[in-house]
């Protein structure tokens, strides 16, 4: 990895553009939008999982000084015109999701009533005197009884499977099973937890009666996204809603798609006077901004007496809970044709099931199918184990080697430049794996219990397909000589204008302070798809491209005129054109923005990218060592080594920076964060010290590996964004099943608390 | 309810308001005064978002109320970059070691941390992990965030 004289900025360490507004506190997130004689919302929400709502008095509420509204689904709910995001087009079989609760509400946290007032604290006094004649029913809490459950989640539905998907019949595979050396098969669960970005969700809306204009001020990661779904949610023409982000304080998933509440805000602000605005507060985000993971599966593997791999099977049940969005069973799916993972499986099935219960609904959230990899790696280990054969000798033996690329894995998925053998080794030598075991056997004579756990992955990032395909940008020089580029996403942690700027600059051979970026508003800047599946730098790097090209040849051909020459006859160097067969023949920038304005040339130019490739194919190997106090089950992490294949990095501070905050959100999902409710459905972690997210005292320090095999897309870049919180719940808990591999203690349940495994020792 | 005449100098400057006692004075910033810089992820005194310095104590704004800053000074993260526009060494830090991400916890270490290094000008590795620990981050993993820290100390900003 290393920049070049005509490329100096891709790939080195340069300063994010982002940083002097955030760090000054002159950032502009959703709630520090203040427009004049603006209201405020405040939801009544149910604080049952499951009740049939049997009225709603609201005088006592409209009664108090500064109350304007009252909504309930009588009001808003008629508003609708059509509900479907673009990402997933009309036709999906999304769950109904009435903006307010009508008849029922479905788990603790629906919305049922909105409050809107001169201040958010009023709105809240107000909300507690709504009185809501509830009729408590028998909800439908546990996910894994629910297929057969005669309570419905949702009547009209039938059933509360809301869908299931399968490959080949697995007695097709029975043979592979029937006959094999060895099969290791469990059921595995991962528990429920969140994105829980540390911005919570928030819209402003801001509509003028008068030309009937909206513009919403969004928390959101896909502003396009959120402009045709508003647009087609209050039936008005998309031109007149402009959707504007400016920070988004972080995402994960979560603010991908609209949520009910903000339909509601959207619905309501066409019926109040005033701009209106609804930022949630953490309990609201953790009863309902929706819930992750929360799954189960029967998964197997079977091999060969050698340790090779002769098929797989996972068969996959999740917890969507009561208003999935979007609807689950496509990214389920993945964690079926995904479960071979990196491996030269030849044979594999699965099935995947996805049901309703009274529980928040299941929400996007930072590789969504990451499942297949926690139930692949911790499975290899246990086989492993049980085989008596070292981890790392079983997974050496099966993983896919360059040579045998492209390779397509028995349910389809065609992987190709990726580098699965490579990581793996490099990590390992990272840690110096016999070294440690060394160690490992020398604590345990002294009563210390080291482990070490590995987990490989492969991802398919930057989806290259439908509503993903496509990316635009707008480059232009101002008359004064500045570039001014404009992208359709926008800053919610993910540096996209650092990486604009640094592409843009090399693009067009400029000085990186000549660049600014102008990102996040719909008004000003083409189509886009947003901050997800991994897509933001391989295809911003695509419509940079593109659009450069385009500009390029304008400046070339202005610069020309001055210089003497045609324009194939000059090079943009750091901000100049100057002539390549004699550099001091040179025009600055400024100076070609003048004669460009002087003699009408144009220097603006757009274009959209379109995706040449279906998948950009990511691969990694995660690698952790804890210590397990067997006394009072407290894991603490020691080493934690990540090698990864993103191809050339844009920029490294980024790449490690997603790296490093994806793993500690897998880190926080195996040891400390449980999104839990009781047996009756009643939601109990609503604040953070409940809901334990990770602190810098738990985190150890995370060391980086990289493997540089290009990708087919622009610049070879790949996808960095997701792959952090695949890797690291399968390379934890294997990391802690190693620990405690003396005590004979099998892993298959997170997660992972000290009560837990002090209670597996027991 | 009734109000109450509240007079804080805020990042050097007087700002005098008539709120209502449940007022916090994170509301009291952000509303009032118009500093947005301070934002609120929990408002229950645990992400440590809404820290601010109030008589040069590291406080959560939203566990404070308005009228309990009555004639103190309090220093947002507006207030903690020097007068001629650059950078605190602090703030610098964050910037070079990638300390940041979504930026939205950024106010609350920032300040955090500037109110720490005073106190503890050369602190040990364990030391920024136990100050940082009331802080909350979801985005960077906090590796940056520890680095940053690391570098204010040796560039010796609590001297």
């Amino acid at each position: 990895m290393s920049t070049t004289e005509a490329r100096p900025y891709a790939g080195s360490r340069v300063h994010r553009v982002e940083d002097d507004r955030l760090l000054t506190g002159r950032g502009t997130y959703v709630d520090d939008v203040q427009l004049p004689g603006m209201l405020h919302a405040c939801f009544v929400r149910s604080p049952f999982p499951r009740a049939a709502i049997r009225g709603i008095d609201i005088e006592a509420a409209l009664a108090v000084p500064g109350v304007h509204h009252v909504f309930t689904a009588a009001d808003l709910n008629p508003g609708v015109h059509e509900q479907w995001h673009t990402s997933v087009g009309p036709q999906s079989p999304e769950t109904p999701r009435p903006p307010l609760a009508d008849d029922e509400a479905r788990f603790v946290g629906d919305p049922v009533a909105l409050v809107v007032a001169d201040s958010r604290y009023i709105a809240e006094d107000a909300a507690e005197l709504v009185d809501v004649d509830y009729e408590p029913l028998t909800p439908v809490v546990d996910y894994e009884t629910a297929i057969d459950n005669p309570e419905l989640v949702h009547q009209a539905h039938g059933s509360n499977v809301i869908g299931s998907m399968a490959g080949r019949p697995p007695e097709k595979l029975a043979d592979a099973f029937g006959g094999a050396a060895h099969v290791v098969a469990e059921t595995i669960h991962q528990q429920a937890y969140a994105a829980v970005p540390m911005e919570c969700r928030g819209i402003v809306v801001d509509h003028t009666p008068a030309t009937g204009d909206v513009t919403v001020h969004a928390a959101t990661q896909a502003p396009h996204e959120v402009r045709g779904f508003c647009a087609r949610l209050l039936g008005i023409p998309e031109e007149r809603v402009r959707v504007v982000m400016r920070d988004v304080g972080g995402g994960f998933g979560q603010k991908v798609v609209v949520q009910r509440d903000e339909m509601c805000i959207m619905l309501a602000g066409l019926q109040v006077a005033a701009p209106l605005k609804w930022v949630e507060d953490r309990r609201e985000n953790l009863l309902a901004g929706g819930q992750a993971r929360c799954e189960h599966a029967e998964a197997k593997i079977a091999f060969d007496a050698d340790g090779a791999i002769r098929a797989a099977q996972i068969d996959y049940v999740s917890d969507c809970g009561a208003y999935p969005s979007p609807w689950p069973v496509t990214s389920s799916a993945a964690v079926g044709m995904l479960f071979p993972g990196p491996y030269r499986v030849p044979r594999a099935t699965f099935s995947i099931t996805n049901v309703y219960t009274n529980n928040v609904g299941r929400a996007p959230y930072r590789g969504p199918w990451q499942f297949e990899s926690l139930a692949r790696e911790v499975l290899l280990d246990i086989a492993a184990r049980e085989m008596g054969v070292d981890p790392v000798d079983l997974r050496r033996r099966n993983l896919i080697r360059r040579d045998e690329l492209p390779f397509t894995n028995p349910n389809g998925m065609p992987y190709d430049n990726i580098s699965p053998i490579e990581t793996f080794e490099q990590a390992l030598g990272m840690l110096g794996y016999e070294a440690f075991r060394k160690e490992q056997a020398s604590a345990r004579e002294q009563g210390r219990h080291l482990g070490v756990g590995i987990a490989n992955y492969v991802e398919p990032s930057t989806p290259g397909y439908g509503y993903y395909a496509n990316e635009s940008a707008s480059i232009r020089v101002t008359p004064a000589g500045r570039v001014e580029v404009s992208v359709p996403g926008g800053s919610s942690g993910n540096s996209v204008e650092t990486t604009v700027v640094q592409l843009t600059a090399d693009e067009l051979g400029l000085d990186i302070g000549d660049v600014d970026v102008v990102s996040g508003d719909t008004a000003v800047a083409g189509f886009g798809a947003g901050a997800a599946g991994s897509r933001s730098g391989s295809m911003t790097a695509g419509a940079v491209h593109d659009t450069a090209a385009i500009l390029r040849a304008q400046i070339l051909a202005v610069a020309a005129r001055r210089l003497g020459g045609a324009p194939d006859d000059v090079e943009l160097v750091r901000s100049r054109a100057r002539l390549r067969d004699d550099p001091s023949v040179a025009v600055t920038l400024a100076e070609v923005a003048a004669l460009a304005a002087e003699g009408g040339d144009d220097l603006e130019a757009s274009a959209t990218y379109t995706a040449d490739n279906s998948i950009i194919w990511v691969n990694a190997t995660h690698v952790c060592t804890c210590e397990v106090d067997v006394a009072t089950g407290q894991v603490t992490l020691l080493r934690y080594i990540v090698s990864e294949d993103c191809g050339p990095m844009i920029n490294p501070n980024v790449v490690e920076g997603q790296i490093a905050g994806g793993a500690v959100q897998g880190i926080g999902g195996v040891l400390y964060e449980h999104l839990a409710h009781d047996e009756d459905g009643n939601p109990i972690t609503t604040t953070f010290m409940d809901y334990l997210l990770p602190t810098a005292t738990e985190i150890p320090v995370i060391e980086y590996g990289h493997i540089e095999t290009p990708s087919p897309g622009p610049g070879g870049y790949k996808g960095v964004g997701e792959g952090g919180a695949i890797g690291a719940p399968p390379a934890v808990v294997n990391a802690v099943a190693d620990s405690l591999a003396p005590f004979g203690v099998k892993i298959t349940r997170l997660p992972l608390t000290p009560a837990a495994i002090a209670g597996l020792l027991a | 309810m009734g109000e109450v005449d509240v007079e804080v100098r805020v990042n050097g400057e007087v700002r005098r308001a008539t709120v209502e006692p449940r007022v916090t004075l994170a509301d009291f910033l952000r509303e009032r005064c118009r500093l947005t810089g301070t934002h609120l992820g929990c408002e229950h005194g645990v992400c440590g978002a809404c820290t601010v310095l109030l008589d040069g104590e590291a406080v959560r704004s939203c566990l404070v109320l308005a009228v309990q800053a009555q004639g103190a000074d309090v220093t947002t993260i507006e207030g903690i970059a020097p007068a001629d526009g650059e950078l605190s060494t602090v703030q610098r830090a964050f910037r070079d070691c990638h300390g940041l991400q979504c930026g939205f916890c950024t106010p609350g270490f920032v300040v955090s941390v500037t109110a720490f290094l005073r106190e503890h000008p050369q602190p040990d590795d364990r030391e920024i992990r136990e100050a940082l620990s009331g802080n909350l981050c979801r985005c960077t993993g906090y590796q940056g965030i520890l680095e940053a820290v690391r570098q204010a100390a040796d560039q010796g900003v609590g001297a």
